[in-house]
């Protein structure tokens, strides 16, 4: 099936670029006669810029001359120009550098340490941190074009207690034809919706339980990205993954280094001025070998061996009066998940034994901007667990005890400009038995030059 | 299920055969008013896309998914430049997997590198805010560098469509005849505005104030990208005393709240001005721009 529906795409791409390849003929006919038309514009101009000079003397340089006949202005503008950003250093081949801080102070009702998920057995980055007074992980952003047909991008991470971390670092390409794009390296998955943003963009101090639980907070990996580009009106693409496969929820790189693979399909476009949305469907598949689940202080709850199934439908829909956010916008986002696993469990103690599961998950949020710099939000997220064979013991990381997890937070954000944040975030979680209040404190601050992101 | 998606596939890639099939040079315009100087240069033989409205900052702009399905299908996108685009422009051409478009490629135009960039910054530093290191980006402002970039736009056109070449050129003749005819009937009729003073919302408007010979007093918003406190709206009314401006300005994308404000405490006319095309009802076209510009400022000044 698989194989089939990839024939397919491909016949689909090669008959969206053909009609450029017809082309080519008449341009090439085209092009002589260009430049034969521009060898004569030139000859004139040259001319032309001779007569120039001299007026140019004659001319004072004051803009209050309005007299001047503005081709005449024309003429003498754009040498001025050209001097004004001509420089000769190699600094300018410099990347974009950027630097974001962030920290905060958080306070529970319940000690993190004790954080868990009935039902789920949960990767190494599913919690919520520390109490108290901290500093997050800072990230230093590099981003260029490396020449006319790459961009590439590094994203490193540096953790409070010390260390260095790749978290992203990519090529990408820009000249290929026919709507198709080429990514390499290390990144942030495609799929669903938030995965792919650094947390610095999100709207809340942390991410949703459902992305924490299926996603272990964010998913991606080394491996391979193609997307293609539709060439509609409306917004349509099609994308795909081969990744190594050591990051929950697949593990162990199996299948020799490429043990997890993805497709997805985003849509999307405007209402009006006033609206615009974007939906996907995604499809992720992993294989496990040895893959290590977690309780919230690094112990290792278990191991899993298998294959896992995961869906994520994502929709969000913006909405900013004639199209200008800038003092008022809203923002509604939800991600639906719906995850399958087969294989086999083992848990701390060494006891083997045959494990499915089938769960579902999701969160809705909506944000709202009421004026310049102030904005405030809510987010639902909830998780169900379905679990079944012989590894489900009572009492074990597998036991679900009749609770549906789930987390209700409250955001107030403040931003001074798009380079300083600061945030205010109360949150209910009932994850376990026991509920949870939840307070944080956030600052998310940027220096240096930063890109704008994506919608 | 299966048949379904391939038809849906199959659709999807002839469609776009069928657009790539059509004659006209797909424009990407990343401001009404390029949009509005391409369609008279281009005419029949171009099909324009506006991205941003004169209702919207074009300095926040989101990088919306319609603008990147756009920019995909596009033969020449033009911008502004000088870092106006920033924030979004980047994205859209990573985003497009378009290698025509791309800077660097005849597609790919920007019109602040035809016109003399003023208020170019001396120092960096974002205590200022989001200031541009090439000089106020806000060139529209001034109708002479109109005629400069449509000079440019006019031989860009003529490089990517050789065939249409004379149907260019004749335009571009047109439009100049038209244009220089308007300079002069603006220069009278604006005569009455030099050395005039106001205070304006953002520093958007240097190029007009060069043009007119209008003199801004005080800025609204002086931090580019942050909002006025409350103790520099006091500053700018002490400030009315000493060097009184006849009125204030600002963009029709802007909040009005400051504004007029202001225009209540001090007793001054306040003026919204079109920005771009299609900012007020009387601002349809590049022509109406300017005329109904100059007709705001001069009924605030003889009011």
């Amino acid at each position: 099936m698989r194989k089939s529906m990839f024939a397919w795409l491909l016949l689909c791409m090669i008959m969206a670029a053909l009609p450029a390849q017809a082309d080519i003929m008449s341009d090439l006919h085209l092009m002589k006669d260009q430049m034969r038309k521009m060898q004569e514009k030139m000859d004139k101009m040259e001319a032309e810029l001779q007569a120039a000079k001299k007026d140019k003397a004659a001319v004072p340089e004051d803009a209050s001359q309005r007299e001047i006949s503005p081709l005449a202005q024309f003429k003498q503008a754009a040498p001025a120009q050209l001097a004004s950003t001509t420089r000769s250093d190699a600094n300018v081949f410099n990347p974009q550098i950027s630097f974001i801080l962030n920290g905060g102070y958080r306070a529970f009702t319940q000690n993190p340490a004790r954080f868990s998920v009935p039902g789920f057995a949960l990767g190494d980055a599913s919690g919520l941190g520390d109490r108290g007074l901290g500093i997050n992980e800072s990230e230093m952003n590099f981003a260029s074009n490396v020449d006319n047909s790459f961009f590439a991008s590094a994203t490193l991470s540096l953790a409070p207690q010390g260390g260095l971390a790749v978290e992203e670092a990519f090529v990408q390409t820009l000249g290929l034809p026919g709507g198709v794009t080429i990514k390499g390296g290390r990144f942030f998955s495609g799929i669903g919706y938030i995965n792919q943003f650094h947390p610095h963009h999100d709207d809340f101090i942390d991410r949703s339980l459902a992305n924490r639980v299926f996603l272990n907070n964010i998913f991606g990996g080394d491996g391979l990205q193609a997307r293609w580009l539709a060439p509609t009106e409306t917004f349509f693409e099609l994308g795909g993954e081969v990744l190594r496969g050591d990051r929950y929820p697949g593990g162990g790189a199996a299948l020799r280094g490429a043990g997890a693979w993805d497709i997805f399909a985003k849509m999307g476009g405007d209402v009006g001025f006033s609206n615009s949305w974007l939906a996907g469907i995604s499809w992720l598949g992993t294989k496990s070998v040895a893959r290590e689940s977690f309780d919230n202080n690094g112990v290792v709850s278990g191991t899993f061996d298998g294959d896992n199934r995961l869906i994520i439908g994502s929709l969000v829909w913006k909405w900013a009066p004639q199209g200008n956010p800038v003092d008022r916008n809203f923002k509604l986002q939800s991600e639906v998940f719906h995850g399958r696993e087969k294989g086999a469990f083992t848990d701390a103690a060494g006891l083997r034994g045959l494990y499915t599961n089938n769960h579902w998950g999701g969160y809705a949020e909506a944000v709202y901007q009421f004026t310049q710099g102030w904005d405030v939000g809510v987010r639902h997220s909830m998780v169900v667990a379905n679990n079944a064979g012989s590894a489900v013991l009572p009492g074990s990381v597998l036991d679900s005890a009749g609770i549906h997890p789930n987390r209700t937070s409250f955001v107030l954000g403040y931003a001074n400009s798009e380079f300083s944040r600061f945030r205010l975030q109360y949150s209910l979680d009932k994850s376990q038995a026991v509920s949870d209040h939840q307070l944080a404190l956030q600052y998310i601050i940027l220096i240096g030059a930063h890109g704008g992101h994506q919608f | 299920m299966r048949t379904w998606i391939k038809l849906c596939l199959m659709f999807v890639a002839m469609q776009g055969s069928a657009w790539q099939a059509q004659a006209a040079i797909h424009v990407f315009a990343c401001e009404p008013e390029w949009a509005a100087l391409v369609g008279e240069l281009g005419g029949g033989d171009v099909s324009v896309y506006t991205a941003t409205s004169a209702l919207q900052d074009p300095h926040h702009i989101q990088a919306r998914p319609s603008l990147i399905a756009r920019m995909r299908g596009s033969d020449l996108v033009i911008a502004t430049g000088a870092q106006l685009e920033i924030g979004w422009l980047p994205i859209l051409l990573r985003q497009s997997a378009n290698p025509a478009i791309q800077p660097g490629k005849a597609g790919y135009f920007e019109a602040a590198a035809f016109v003399r960039m003023l208020e170019v910054p001396t120092s960096m530093d974002r205590i200022q805010g989001d200031v541009h290191p090439g000089g106020n980006p806000h060139i529209q402002t001034d109708p002479r560098n109109i005629l400069r970039v449509a000079a440019a736009i006019n031989q860009r056109l003529q490089q990517l469509d050789a065939t249409h070449a004379n149907e260019y050129q004749q335009r571009f003749i047109d439009f100049s005849d038209r244009w220089q005819a308007a300079l002069q009937r603006w220069q009278m009729m604006a005569a009455p505005l030099r050395g005039v003073k106001i205070i304006a919302y953002h520093k958007g408007w240097a190029y007009m104030l060069n043009w007119l010979g209008i003199q801004a007093v005080g800025i609204i918003e002086p931090v580019a990208g942050v909002s006025p406190g409350a103790a520099h709206l006091a500053e700018l009314l002490a400030g009315q005393k000493s060097d009184p401006a006849a009125m204030v300005i600002y963009a029709a994308y802007q909040d009005d709240k400051a504004s007029d404000w202001l225009g209540q405490r001090t007793g001054i006319p306040v003026v919204k001005l079109p920005f771009s095309v299609g900012g007020t009802d009387k601002s349809g076209d590049l022509f109406a721009l300017y005329d109904d510009t100059i007709h705001r400022l001069l009924k605030a000044l003889n009011r």
